[in-house]
This record gives C-alpha cells, sequence and structure tokens, in this order.
C-alpha cells in the first residue's frame, strides 16, 4: 500500500531510522548526565555514550576516534574547518581554494572570510559538475592554506575524484577539507584512502537526528590544528566548546553503525530504484536531461531538467511526491539554482529540473506511482507549454527576441 | 508555498488553452516573458472586425502554477470586452481575484503585458492590412 505524500526528496534530509531513536532515548531521560562530568557515574555513562559514538563514526570513514570532533552538524563543521584554518595558518597565507557548486554553508563563510582580508578562488566546474584538477594545480599559489572541495552535490550528486584532489594538495602541502554531508553513508569514504585533512559530515542525512554532525581533524601526517570559533570549557579537545549533546551524538554513532553495515546493499538498491525512475522517465518523455555526470554518482541522485517545464509548475501538480526544484519560483531569492547554473546549461533548464533522492525506506512501488506521475504532469503541462509548441514548429528558442522581464 | 484555491483551479483546469492561427488578421499574439526568468506567456485574442469585439482568446504559458492561473484568467476576462476594454484591464485585477502574494505579482504584470502585447499585434495587422486593400 502507498503513503501519500510519497518522501523522495533525501538529500534534504532523511527519516530517522527507528533503531537510532531506540539507541537515543535513554540518553535523554535515564542517562541524561553531562559527559563533561568526571566525579560521578552520570558524567561517565554519558561520556561512555559519547566516546563509543565516536568510535562508530570514526569506523565509518577510515579514521580515529580522536580525530572526530562532534559538532551541531555540517554548517558547523564547515565554518569550522575553513575559519579554523584559515585562523591558525594566517602567517602561511591567506589563499583559500573552492568550487562555485559548493554548499552555501562553504561559499557563505569563504565570502565572509574574504571581508576579512582572505583571498578565494572560485573553481568553476565543467558541464558534467566536476572540477578541472589542472585548473586547481594552477590556482595554487604558494599563500594557499586550504581547498575545499566538496564529496558529492546536494543537488546534482556528482562525485568529485577526491583522491585526486587530495593529491594534488598534498604535493603543494595545502591543507584538503572536503564537505562529505551526502557521500558519507551514503558511498564509502575514507579518509586514509581519501587522504583527506579535514572532512565534515551530518548525521540527519544518514537516518540520524538533526542538530548533530561530525569534523574529521587529521592528527597525523599532517596534524592539523584549529582555531576554535566557539569559546567556553573546551569541549572536544579545545577545538568546540559546548556541553556535548550526547542523545544526539550516540543517534549520530548508531546511524554511523548501521550505514557501515548496510552500505555495499544499499548502494545498489539505491542505484537499482534511482536507474529505474531514470529509465522511465527517458522512456516515456522526450526532451528530458540529466543534470551532471552519471559516471561518476551518488547512487540515489537523479536530477532531471524536464526542458519547456518550469519547475515549480511540475511540482504543483506532483504535490503527493515530496521532492525539490531548481526552479527560481521555488527559493527564497527568486533565482534559479545556482550549482545548476555553473555547469553552463543555461537558465531555462535550470528553471526546470527535479532533483530526485531516494532513501533506505524508498520502495519500488513509490518509484513507479512517481514515474508514472510526472510523465502524465510533464505531458499536461507541455501541451500548456508556448516553448514546447514553438520547438515542435521548429523554432529556434535561442533566436527569439525574449522581453525580459 | 500555499496556493489560493483560485489558482489551485485555474491550474487544475486552465481555461482556454490552445492556439490560433497567427497569420489570420482577426488574430491578435501577444508573447512575453523570457525562458531565462522562468516565465514565459502566449496569448492570442481572436476579435469580431466588425464590431471590435473580443470573441476568443487563447493561452499558452511556461511558468509557475500563479502564472498559468493568471494568463487563464486573463483570457476569460478578455472574451466578450472591445479591444479598448481590453486595454483597460490592470494587473490588479488579477491580483485581486486569484490572492496572489506579494512575490507572484510579476505573474500578473506579465500577463496584463501579454494583454496589451496581442492587442497591439492585432492593431498593427488591421492598420497594415488597410492600405493593402486600398491597392488591391
Amino acid at each position: 500500500m502507498l503513503k501519500f505524500p510519497i518522501y523522495l526528496d533525501n538529500h534534504a534530509t532523511t527519516p530517522m531510522d527507528p533503531r537510532v531513536l531506540e539507541a537515543m532515548m535513554p540518553y535523554f531521560t535515564e542517562s541524561f548526565g553531562n559527559a563533561a562530568s568526571r566525579n560521578h557515574s552520570f558524567g561517565w555513562v554519558a561520556e561512555e555514550g559519547v566516546e563509543k559514538a565516536r568510535k562508530q563514526v570514526a569506523d565509518l570513514i577510515g579514521a580515529t576516534a580522536k580525530e572526530i570532533v562532534f559538532t551541531s552538524g555540517a554548517t558547523e563543521s564547515n565554518n569550522l574547518a575553513i575559519k579554523g584554518v584559515a585562523e591558525m595558518y594566517a602567517q602561511k597565507g591567506n589563499h583559500i581554494i573552492t568550487a562555485a557548486t559548493e554548499h552555501k554553508a562553504v561559499l557563505d563563510t569563504c565570502k565572509r572570510l574574504e571581508k576579512h582580508g582572505a583571498r578565494v578562488t572560485y573553481l568553476p566546474v565543467q558541464p558534467n559538475g566536476l572540477i578541472d584538477l589542472e585548473l586547481l594545480k594552477e590556482a595554487i599559489t604558494d599563500k594557499t592554506i586550504l581547498v575545499s572541495i566538496m564529496y558529492g552535490n546536494n543537488e546534482i550528486g556528482t562525485v568529485q575524484d577526491i583522491p585526486a584532489i587530495a593529491r594534488i594538495c598534498k604535493e603543494r602541502g595545502v591543507l584538503f577539507h572536503t564537505d562529505a554531508t551526502q557521500a558519507v553513508g551514503k558511498i564509502p569514504v575514507n579518509v586514509i584512502a581519501d587522504n583527506v585533512d579535514l572532512l565534515s559530515l551530518s548525521a540527519h542525512k544518514m537516518y540520524g537526528p538533526k542538530g548533530v554532525g561530525a569534523l574529521y581533524v587529521r592528527r597525523k601526517n599532517p596534524r592539523v590544528q584549529l582555531t576554535a570559533q566557539m569559546d567556553g570549557g573546551g569541549h572536544e579537545r579545545g577545538m568546540r566548546s559546548g556541553t556535548l549533546n550526547v542523545p544526539g551524538i550516540v543517534g549520530l554513532g548508531k546511524a554511523a553503525e548501521l550505514a557501515a553495515r548496510s552500505l555495499t546493499e544499499e548502494m545498489a538498491q539505491h542505484a537499482a530504484l534511482r536507474d529505474r525512475l531514470k529509465q522511465k522517465l527517458e522512456a516515456e518523455l522526450d526532451e528530458v536531461y540529466i543534470n551532471g555526470t552519471m559516471e561518476r554518482r551518488l547512487p540515489h541522485n537523479l536530477n532531471m531538467s524536464f526542458a519547456y517545464v518550469e519547475g515549480e509548475s511540475l511540482l504543483m501538480g506532483i504535490n503527493d511526491i515530496a521532492v525539490s526544484s531548481g526552479s527560481a519560483c521555488t527559493s527564497a531569492t527568486l533565482e534559479p539554482s545556482y550549482v545548476l547554473k555553473a555547469l553552463g546549461a543555461g537558465d531555462d533548464l535550470a528553471h526546470s529540473s527535479i532533483r530526485f533522492g531516494v532513501g533506505r525506506f524508498t520502495t519500488e512501488e513509490e518509484i513507479d506511482y512517481t514515474a508514472a506521475k510526472v510523465i502524465d504532469v510533464v505531458k499536461k503541462l507541455r501541451e500548456l507549454s508556448p516553448l514546447y509548441e514553438m520547438v515542435k514548429e521548429g523554432v529556434d528558442l535561442t533566436k527569439v527576441e525574449w522581453s525580459a522581464h | 508555498m500555499a496556493y489560493s484555491d483560485k489558482v489551485l483551479d485555474h491550474y487544475n483546469n486552465p481555461r482556454n488553452v490552445g492556439s490560433f492561427d497567427k497569420k489570420d488578421p482577426s488574430v491578435g499574439t501577444g508573447l512575453v516573458g523570457a525562458p531565462e526568468c522562468g516565465d514565459v506567456m502566449k496569448l492570442q485574442i481572436k476579435v469580431n472586425p466588425a464590431t471590435g469585439i473580443i470573441e476568443d482568446a487563447k493561452f499558452k504559458t511556461f511558468g509557475c502554477g500563479s502564472a498559468i492561473a493568471s494568463s487563464s484568467l486573463a483570457t476569460e476576462m478578455l472574451k466578450g470586452r472591445t479591444v479598448d476594454e481590453a486595454l483597460a484591464i490592470k494587473n490588479t485585477e488579477i491580483v485581486n481575484e486569484l490572492s496572489l502574494p506579494p512575490v507572484k505579482i510579476h505573474c500578473s504584470v506579465l500577463a496584463e503585458d501579454a494583454i496589451k502585447a496581442a492587442i497591439s499585434d492585432y492593431k498593427q495587422k488591421t492598420q497594415t492590412a488597410a492600405p493593402q486593400s486600398q491597392t488591391a
């Protein structure tokens, strides 16, 4: 039996796995202690929960427990990594390299640092969504202290060549941070194999609770140092003060353990559902375009543009399915997705895009319903679309003199 | 975003969808907006040359639900009016009728622009058609 609305927005957030909730529950009530309380059992029990979680998170990404700093989420992790490095290594240089398709938590952090005198290079991406490694090499100067490139993109799901980027950074003695929020728990991520120095992750993108995340900070080859951005009691080895969110951290740990256990199986399952949706849509609709390469992509992501149909009107027609659009009309800023614009596909395709994100609890039945519904609504809206009509009449839309407004 | 019942009604049952022959001298066509902006409206009127009354109107719109509803409503408002009466239609009438929120007012402005563009196209056609009939 289908339950409505259908949730296919697993890049925005994921439902919490009931096993995660179960693990968290005792830490709200009977085991409520402050993990920093050293002189009674309430504190010890809480600390034990936290340290177990630290190990679980470390294991998922191939790190050691001491390299995990708990935060309030990936936004804070990104802020701490970038601002913390900029401040700590200010003597060495003031240049940071990132990419145009990063999450706002990285871009806006860099913009703030620019106001304080940092120099930031925003690398463009190729039409496939990946950065050009040659451009990265050229961008590095002796003032460069940090490269921050995301692992898997939150809109188009493209997976950057992280080991190759890390290698370039190593060769030039530059620290490398990756925002792996969308990748951790979804594809194999290993800080040793990938050779990253700093890595941000979040619990609620992998069936854990909201409001908790972590930053991996490498302790060996090199030992990365950060200037804390939150002052206080010196928690988390002085890198992030504030009483630990014990239930949240326990939840993150459990989510990491579950992800590690079922990663291979879930990747195959996600890819099968995603590909099923893609095939059905492509079989029934002409002029649909995949945004970003399919070659290197998160298995649960599909980002498609339905040419000549505006995204918000499509969402309105499929209102029993929860997805996101790159259309300006669905964003607070009235600007179409900057990620899709960065691919150079043209604003019109950005306005026509839908992001589908399958998850642990997505069923084949839901995918079939979604495909049928999207096909139906796109066809209806194309009947309504003057652009579709013009194209069918043989008009070249790029040659039309539009009255921009 | 929550849509008003009227926007939903026009979205689900758009009125007067379709196209007239652009070359028909009694037809005026307005095409406004731009794909990059996420809104393009094509609005057409069919005028009785003897009475100057708009007898039929049709639209096609690429845009959000409010843009579709605005142009659908515009075609309803146009029918039965003279060309000059149609010129007096203001976007605020569309805003009020559809209860559009502030961020969607541009949709009603575009619909007003489409009406004006269609009428201007019609008028241009009748003006250029007149001298031709004299020489014929």
